[in-house]
């Protein structure tokens, strides 16, 4: 089966003909065009923005489609919610987890399936029925563990099953891996072959092209809300898929020449960081940052690094150790390991969560050129702010970026991922800090935007500065560091030379199992 | 002018021209208010539109109707103010009517005390004492959010009534004329008296009919410029600004929300403690119970309609005048539209204004959406 031509006579298990969808004046989905053939893994790739979580949205039923239609095994469906899409056969894994944290896995894949008035008869059913596909395709998980204690991976098990139970034959995953470590991608990637084998249509939606290269069958491309290509697996390479996503030739590697670093800038030992809630999330860690180096930190989301960088952008109060810059000790002095303090110090920070933390996504972009400079007597008279000195600012940094479009005005939710990253960027590069702190530097970004940020980074290192890279993509920290630290539930387990960093290895050290040598 | 609006293309919510937003909309929702206040007022048995003839007649037919409303429009101009400060800050102040209260007592204290002075001082004193008052009522509820995690909300509630009290207690039993049943002060001396409008235009020579209307109507639209200069021009509202709409983005920024939060609410209860300067010293010369009449709740309406925007809060304060001076006239003269019915008026306005604020957008905008041309790519610009 999974080898069926797209050209057989059984129609495609799921299909989209002519799909439009404007949100305002963005035209989100432009006569969007799928076939996904019974049995096979479909990846739907593109840039952030190219309208791919769109019309999967229109195809579960979260999104009403302006025009076009869906059709299930050849049959036309109307998914005016989530719930036709189920009674269609269509179930769907998000990026975050629907689930209830206390809730048992059991009872969790029951919510909302109950199936009588009384629990009871439905929890038996529900678990004679759970073991049966658990064993089938290797989804196992412990039904009687609530679900907050389960690993990230374990969770998601628990999303797929939530689908099958609700007899679900096309599985649609939204970048599935984006929580995973390599091992547990892979372990995923073999229960949706398992799947596939079982007569299951799998659909999954990513930006990686290593994931698509990997497990898809065929792949459907879109740019700017359109299919620009589809195309058979086999038939297409990474470099021509990235073309296609991009609309140019784009260099996947960062070229860089080897790093000459200079003293240490950086200097972290013992550091212990609790949560809002007290809970200790960085656990004593010592590393240093040279000027002239990349320092990588790897690790799965949610294992401190979060946590570690805040701190030290000042944002966090630290609960022990030391932390010098340049060699002046900071940690027991608040009066300079403060945010505002630390720029004062040219200590720059671009924050893992641009729309949360480094933008006002509310304020025009000229606003948030100064989001932190505010005070600076360059922007400041007496009294009132000099307005021609805070723009002359933006668009000056709008050009050397690119950023566009070249609106100082704009408010910054109007820009697109990877030019909010620019002006983010823009902000902090360009006051020449000493240190600079970046996480999740492309998160959400386009992957022309991307080269550019890696470069601007490359750059920045060669001018002498010290660079702490924090990233969950792995690929990134490889290719952008010139020391790697892993860390694992607030601890690094050590450090490997970008070199040296086999994804095996890496995998290990992200999971906790394996210290370097 | 072609570039600059492809260049809006990315993720923009609908290319509606801004008048829509700012004028058309808010004039939809009073529309609606109106039509079915009328739909009420037919149902009691009187005519809509004689009503609302009169009502408009009485609000601004006449010199001396217009001078009621401003003097209205210069209290609702006030708490409008001091509401939308304290939300540009991310805080919902309703506490505005205990701080105009606190005001007033404030305004009325320099009244008594500065027997003998000349206007302008007493005028300039009042100002401050009763900016004072105002801000230190509203201290206490700013502090203890930004502390303590208080609900501003609960916490200025609260205070309305604890002004209330302490008023109460003041004119019963401290601050009563001797020899009185009534709980008010003695008149101040009639020399301290802010001057009405009417007396002030006399003075450069023009005429114009005599009404509670006094000189903090201009301190009030003094108050609007001040408040756009503040929040938009320097780096103090700035802060307040990022606070209000993003924390987290602040303490990014090294802003610490705590102090903002304070100091927003200092600047929103001074605000609110000018009511006492327009009804204490340049109307009712004397210091008594109740004087502020709800004017910090309509204040928040106000506020809302105006979108906590200076110019917008003139002119809902100006509507919610006419709605005070002519509702007001309109009971007298039926007796079956009563003060009650008014102010289901007025709450109908507030309920279109605020509550339903965006019945009619999804319908209006897509109206005048223009929907781009198919293939003509909405933005080519993105990457050359």
């Amino acid at each position: 089966m999974p080898d069926t031509p797209t050209t057989a006579p059984t129609p495609p298990a799921l299909e989209t003909r002519g799909v439009n969808k404007w949100f305002g004046a963005n035209h989100a989905n432009r006569d969007v065009s799928l076939a996904v053939p019974k049995g096979t893994i479909h990846g739907v790739i593109g840039e952030n923005g190219a309208g791919k979580s769109t019309i999967m949205s229109i195809v579960y039923g979260y999104l009403p489609a302006d025009s076009g239609a869906i059709l299930v095994d050849g049959r036309p469906v109307a998914v005016k919610s989530p719930r036709d899409a189920l009674a269609a056969g269509v179930g769907m894994v998000h990026q975050h987890f629907m689930l209830v944290d206390p809730f048992t896995v059991l009872e969790n894949v029951l919510l909302g399936a109950e199936g009588g008035v009384t629990l009871a008869a439905g929890m038996e059913r529900a678990r004679a029925e759970l073991v049966r596909l658990a064993r089938d395709y290797g989804l196992e998980v412990d039904l009687d563990r609530p679900v907050g204690e389960l690993p990230v991976g374990a969770q998601q098990r628990v999303e797929i099953l939530k689908a099958l139970y609700r007899g679900a034959d096309i599985l649609i995953l939204d970048e599935p891996t984006g929580v995973l470590t390599p091992q547990e991608t892979d372990h995923l990637f073999r229960i949706l072959r398992a799947l596939r084998e079982q007569g299951k249509t799998i659909v999954i939606i990513t930006h990686k092209l290593r994931e698509i290269m990997e497990l898809t069958d065929n792949v459907t491309v879109m740019r700017r809300g359109e299919v620009v290509a589809n195309v058979r697996t086999a038939e297409t390479s990474k470099e021509q898929l990235a073309e296609l996503m991009v609309g140019r030739k784009v260099l996947l590697r960062v070229e860089k020449a080897p790093a000459r670093p200079g003293p240490v800038v950086l200097e972290v030992s013992g550091l212990t960081v609790r949560d809002g809630s007290g809970v200790e999330r960085v656990k004593g860690v010592g590393f240093s940052v040279r000027a002239g180096e990349i320092v990588g930190i790897a690790g799965v989301s949610g294992n401190g690094q979060s946590e570690l960088l805040e701190a030290l952008a000042g944002m966090r109060p630290v609960a022990g150790g030391s932390v010098r810059l340049r060699g002046e000790e900071l940690a027991d002095r608040p009066g300079l390991f403060n945010a505002k303090a630390l720029r004062g110090l040219r200590v720059g920070h671009v924050p893992e969560d641009r729309q949360k933390v480094g933008l006002i996504t509310s304020f025009e972009a000229r606003e948030n050129a100064i989001l932190g400079h505010h005070d600076d007597q360059a922007y400041n008279g007496r009294v009132l702010m000099d307005r021609a000195a805070v723009l002359s600012r933006c668009e000056a940094e709008m050009e050397a970026y690119d950023v566009r479009p070249r609106d100082a005005r704009l408010r910054a939710a109007n820009f697109s991922g990877g030019n909010q990253q620019k002006i983010v960027l823009a902000r902090e590069i360009e006051r020449n800090p000493d240190l600079l702190l970046v996480g999740q530097p492309t998160r959400g970004v386009d992957i022309g935007a991307i080269e550019f940020i890696h470069k601007r980074l490359v750059r920045l290192r060669d001018e002498g500065k010290a660079i702490l890279l924090v990233s969950v993509e792995l690929d990134e920290i490889v290719s952008l560091s010139d020391r790697i630290l892993v860390m694992f539930d607030g601890r690094l387990m050590g450090e490997v030379a970008p070199q040296d960093a086999d994804e095996r290895r890496m995998g290990l050290m992200m999971a906790g199992v394996e210290a370097a040598t | 002018m072609a570039r600059g609006m492809a260049g809006k293309g990315f993720g923009m919510p609908g290319e509606v021209p801004g008048w829509v937003n700012y004028a058309l909309l808010p004039l939809l929702n009073l529309l609606a208010a109106f039509v079915l206040s009328g739909l009420v007022i037919l149902v009691i048995g009187e005519n809509p539109l004689d009503v609302l003839a009169l009502m408009v007649t009485e609000a601004v037919g006449y010199p001396e109707a217009i001078g009621y409303t401003l003097y209205y429009t210069t209290s609702y101009i006030f708490t409008g103010l001091a509401v939308a400060v304290a939300f540009h800050c991310g805080l919902f102040n309703i506490g505005g009517e205990g701080q105009a209260y606190m005001g007033g007592l404030g305004a009325g204290l320099v009244g008594l005390a500065m027997t003998g002075w000349p206007w302008p001082v007493v005028a300039v004193a009042a100002v401050l004492v009763s900016a004072l008052f105002g801000a230190a009522w509203a201290w206490i509820p700013g502090w203890l959010q930004a502390r303590r995690g208080s609900h501003i909300v609960i916490t200025t509630i609260m205070f309305n009534f604890i002004a209330a009290s302490i008023m109460t207690y003041l004119l019963v039993d401290v601050l009563i004329k001797p020899g009185q049943q009534s709980p008010e002060t003695r008149e101040f001396d009639p020399g301290t008296w802010l001057p009405s409008m009417d007396r002030a235009l006399g003075w450069i020579g023009i005429e114009v009919a005599p009404s509670p209307l006094n000189l903090s109507f201009a301190w009030a639209l003094a108050c609007c410029a001040l408040f756009y200069l503040f929040l938009w021009r320097t780096r103090w509202g700035y802060e307040i600004r990022t606070v209000g709409q993003n924390e987290r983005a602040a303490v990014y920024a090294g802003i610490s929300p705590s102090r903002n939060i304070v100091l927003a609410m200092l600047i929103s209860g001074a605000l609110a403690g000018f009511v006492g300067v327009n009804e204490i010293l340049g109307v009712q010369h004397r210091l008594l119970l109740n004087f502020t009449g709800g004017v910090g709740f309509v204040g928040i309406a106000v506020a809302l309609m105006g979108r906590n925007h200076p110019l917008g809060i003139i002119l809902a304060a100006l509507l919610f005048g006419m709605l005070a001076q002519g509702g007001g006239q309109v009971s007298f003269e039926y007796p079956t539209v009563n003060r009650e019915l008014v102010m289901v008026i007025q709450g109908l306005v507030i309920l279109f204004a605020g509550a339903l604020e965006n019945l009619f957008k999804p319908q209006v905008e897509a109206l005048f959406r223009r929907p781009p041309k198919k293939n003509e790519g909405t933005r080519n610009e993105g990457r050359a």
